[in-house]
């Protein structure tokens, strides 16, 4: 017997008894019709060219050998995590990109969330989501990263880190929207404006202040998500934008823009999202995300047999597009520069591939990131020593896995 | 200006959207006309300046939702709180996640409350078990009163009035040691407050490149 058929089984078995009980449980409330049909999976043929296959459907579903999910290790409530070693490509599905929120998914309906853009504007004006849609629109590739991605891999390294605890922060998609330029243009920016407050409309209405040059460079306001409109926890129905920049930036729920003069200095870009310095100094407004790459494949917690195997993963630049990836397998003491798939997009997540022999022994396998400004990705000890053990956010070392003579992986986190 | 913004302005990074202010503003007229010229080259001649989207806002939708408040007093309402009503609102609407003394439940709830002497110094790169409380940390006073207006408390957010949130941030500050425990602020005492870690916070000097900072 297949494991499958084992599950459909209990399941059957579960949902045999779940609706064995549900009349006597229901006694009285005449909810539960005695005819409802237990709801099985369908067993797997031995052969499935000997069966008809299941009908359409109005939305589909994945395998159900196909299991990603975004928070398996019990992470706190206010973000979930990327499952990256279940990924290929560059484009994270909208439902497995990592969560980050700081008062929950708040729920809106569309037909009465608005934008207000005030402050220093020739014309205050509120903008209902339909209007900004009437605006001209754009379709960019660009990652989000949570600044605070890669805390636990920097601080504490652990062998039983996988890739989406090591990095799961991070998610690439197709964005569409309205550039945030185009939208100011509508209320006409006054000439002593130089920064922006952007305010998000969930439960701690969130707030961050954003220097105006970036409205006027590649911001959007966006309504949609590798085509299909935003889901909540990416901020239905408009998001703030900010390509490169990090994550808590690219506001969710998006309903007020602000006009100023100077930053607001709101609690999320001083007691948070700042990072401490050895000299006994923060970073304040460290909005650029340093160039970084992981191997999500192979990772811990799986095992690999000698031979052939493709050493894949993510590479990406707040500043810019990739130049190049180098993939070491010895610990560092060589260098391959990895096939990039495609033309590096700046911004943006681009997947890479070193096709490796594994020959028995024990091995590292690193990968090392550089940007088009000539920016390489550091080592932890490098990083460590300018930044200090202790900083918050931003974290882009070096990391690799380690593979045990006997095939099993474990996270490298030490370089 | 008299306030703790300009002691800002004196250093690090906040001199920048001064400067910026002249700079940024040529800066971002010349790019929002060109962006019109780009717009209209690509689209045609048809393309106009604006597309007359949105509707205008009143002062009333403004005021409804403008509830931020800026370290040089740009957005404070009216009203006025001491250190001891506060301290009593404490116990009523905060302890219940932050604790009797602000001391937090970690990691969901922070804590709010304490001059941990490892703190001070401000050696938080050297070790990441310090608590980045208010009086150890936060570099502006007016971030205490825009948060807790704004998002406190957790069950109940945005219900305090401007008096309570004035009265929370005047026991907040007062149990960290910044100002006096009978002290009692309003918009124009709270611009004065300077938190004891404000001059430590710098601008980003990251720029890619060969240089790792």
């Amino acid at each position: 017997m297949k494991r499958r058929d084992l599950l459909a089984g209990a399941a059957g078995l579960i949902g045999g008894a779940v609706l064995a009980g549900a009349p006597n449980a229901a006694a009285g409330q005449q909810r539960v019709p005695s005819s409802t049909p237990p709801v099985l999976p369908p067993p797997i043929p031995d052969d499935p060219t000997k069966l008809q296959g299941a009908p359409t459907s109005q939305v589909g579903t994945r395998s159900t050998f196909v299991t990603p999910t975004r928070t398996p290790y019990g992470e706190v409530t206010g973000s979930s995590l990327t499952p990256l070693q279940d990924l290929t490509g560059t484009m994270t599905p909208a439902d497995l990109h990592f969560e980050r929120h700081h008062a929950g998914v708040p729920r809106i309906d569309p037909a009465k969330h608005t934008l207000l853009i005030h402050g220093l504007v020739k014309r205050p004006l509120v903008f209902s989501v339909a209007d900004v849609q009437r605006l001209p629109q754009v379709t960019r590739t660009y990652f989000v990263e949570c600044s605070g991605n890669g805390r636990a891999a920097y601080r504490d390294p652990k062998p039983d880190m996988t890739p989406q605890k090591v990095a799961g922060l991070t998610g690439n998609s197709e964005w569409t929207g309205v550039p945030l330029r185009v939208l100011l243009a509508e209320a006409g920016v006054e000439a002593s404006a130089s920064w922006f407050l952007a305010e998000g409309g969930d439960a701690c209405v969130m707030t961050r202040s954003i220097p105006l040059e970036k409205a006027m460079d590649d911001a959007l306001v966006v309504w949609a998500q590798n085509g299909e409109p935003l889901r909540p926890e990416q901020g239905f129905p408009l998001r703030l934008l900010l390509p490169g920049w990090e994550g808590n930036t690219n506001v969710k729920w998006l309903r007020r823009l602000e006009l100023g003069t100077r930053p607001w200095a709101t609690r999320w870009e001083t007691s948070k999202y700042t990072d401490p310095l050895p000299d006994g100094t923060a970073r304040q407004y460290s909005f650029d995300m340093d160039a970084k790459s992981i191997i999500t494949s192979p990772a811990f917690p799986r095992t690999i047999v000698k031979g052939w195997w493709p050493v894949t993963g993510l590479a990406w630049s707040g500043r810019g597009a990739i130049r190049r990836v180098e993939v070491s397998t010895d610990n560092g003491h060589s260098w391959h520069d990895a096939e990039l798939h495609g033309t590096p997009l700046a911004k943006a997540h681009v997947r890479f591939t070193h096709q490796w022999k594994w020959d028995g022994t024990e091995s590292v396998l690193l990968s090392r990131a550089t940007d088009d400004t000539g920016y390489v990705q550091p080592t932890r000890a490098a990083l460590i020593k300018v930044r200090g053990i202790g900083t918050d956010f931003h974290f882009n070392q070096i990391v690799g896995w380690r593979v045990a003579a006997d095939g099993h992986l474990f996270f490298h986190g030490e370089s | 200006m008299p306030n703790s913004y300009s002691a800002a302005a004196r250093s690090t990074w906040v001199r920048r959207p001064h400067r910026r202010g002249v700079t940024a503003a040529i800066g971002s007229s010349l790019l929002l006309a060109t962006t019109a010229l780009t717009v209209a080259s690509c689209a045609g001649r048809d393309t106009p300046a604006r597309y007359e989207l949105g509707r205008a806002a009143t002062p009333q939708e403004i005021a409804a939702l403008d509830i931020d408040a800026a370290p040089d007093g740009h957005g404070l309402p009216p009203g006025h709180g001491s250190v001891a009503e506060g301290a009593a609102l404490f116990q009523q609407k905060c302890q219940q996640c932050h604790g009797a003394n602000g001391e937090g439940m970690a990691p969901a709830f922070p804590a709010l409350v304490g001059r941990d002497p490892k703190g001070e110094g401000f050696a938080f790169a050297k070790d990441p078990k310090i608590n980045k409380t208010i009086g150890n940390y936060w570099p502006e006073a007016v971030t205490v009163f825009d948060y807790v207006r704004r998002a406190m408390p957790h069950t109940a957010p945005g219900s305090l009035s401007n008096d309570e949130v004035y009265a929370l941030t005047a026991h907040l500050l007062a149990a960290n040691k910044v100002i006096a425990a009978d002290a009692t602020l309003d918009s124009a005492s709270l611009v004065r407050v300077k938190m004891p870690y404000h001059d430590r916070f710098v601008k980003d000097n990251r720029r890619g490149g060969s240089e790792l900072k």
